[in-house]
């Protein structure tokens, strides 16, 4: 096997067990939307052309409270902002890429794909065709998303709600947490990120996570400092 | 405003965060303490995904045994560190929600 296709693969197998979890988040979204009063092609296109699945979920709510489109657009924007600090994270891994390649994989940086391709970009720093493993796992996710989010419209709420299936989301990123905890630091950065977002969880437009989210890398750089 | 328009405007303004740094960096070398730093991004943002969907319940913390959530969440995040199986994380997760869901 050449190593391209290897570590296409390896994307592939690394992604398929959140599979399970994004499944029915997909799906949700879907029966969401349409409860929203967003009619299904357009339910369905915004999962190709946001691909970003806490966003579409804020976006169906706003919809159904008639919010101006300004307003969702912002809101789209700011909680897809943590996808700028993906880009940062992986930007030395594809720097050496042609720009089709690049602008590929951008597309397909979402939270799952990012959080595995990540761990495996830190292990194999200097395999030439590591680009390959983000194009399997984002390629893997992507169709999950496309097919869960037809289900769910296409097929509607026939999971009872008290199945909670909502609950996957928050396994999936625990799940995916796990790996990354792999010293003091960073355990300490999870924590103090975790808390922080839950005190501005009321934050307008999620600004609550990002803030979460850069106060955590400052408390892991300081807590790194003064060992 | 056309909802057509807004979610082709949010998708592009998405892909643009997406492609920022990826092109930018390609551009200009990467100051080490940056790209040091950046190793504290996932830990810091999945966590700030986690907690509120574990810690609150209608708006407000839930710290009580009655939060089926918190108690399945930290089950998973156990078998997350034993076996760094999100398959089994997943699974475990779920069937303990459901589980504590019909006892409690």
């Amino acid at each position: 096997m050449s190593d391209r296709v290897q570590e296409f693969w390896s994307g592939v197998k690394a992604e398929l067990p959140l599979v399970i979890g994004v499944f029915p988040f997909g799906m949700i979204y879907g029966v969401l939307a349409l409860e929203a009063g967003i009619p299904r092609s357009i339910a369905q296109a915004m999962s190709a052309i946001v691909f970003a699945g806490s966003s579409q979920f804020v976006t169906a709510q706003l919809v159904a409270s008639t919010t101006p489109g300004l307003v969702i657009i912002l809101t789209i924007a700011v909680v897809n902002l943590r996808h700028a600090l993906y880009s940062a994270s992986v930007a030395p891994h594809l720097q050496k890429l042609p720009q089709s390649w690049k602008g590929v994989l951008a597309y397909l940086l979402t939270d799952e794909a990012y959080a595995v391709t990540i761990l495996h970009f830190d292990r194999e720093t200097s395999r030439p065709a590591k680009h390959w493993f983000l194009l399997g796992a984002g390629l893997t996710l992507w169709s999950t998303w496309q097919i869960s989010t037809a289900a769910g419209i296409f097929l509607g709420a026939v999971v009872p709600p008290a199945w909670s299936l909502d609950f996957t989301l928050a396994l999936t990123f625990i799940a995916l947490v796990a790996p990354a905890l792999r010293d003091r630091p960073s355990v300490a950065a999870a924590l103090s990120a975790g808390v922080i977002a839950v005190a501005a969880y009321n934050l307008p437009y999620k600004l609550g996570l990002l803030a979460a989210a850069l106060i955590g890398v400052v408390v892991g750089l300081l807590l790194e400092k003064s060992r | 405003m056309n909802l057509w328009l807004v979610i082709v405007i949010g998708g592009l303004l998405t892909y643009a965060l997406r492609l920022s740094f990826i092109v930018f960096f390609g551009q200009m070398a990467i100051p080490a303490w940056l790209q040091h730093s950046l190793r504290y991004v996932p830990p810091a943002v999945l966590s700030a995904i986690i907690f509120p969907e574990l810690l609150l319940h209608s708006g407000a913390v839930d710290l009580s045994f009655d939060n089926t959530r918190l108690l399945a969440g930290l089950l998973a995040a156990v078998v997350a560190w034993r076996t760094r199986s999100a398959l089994l994380t997943i699974l475990s997760g779920m069937a303990a929600l459901l589980l504590l869901q019909t006892l409690l």
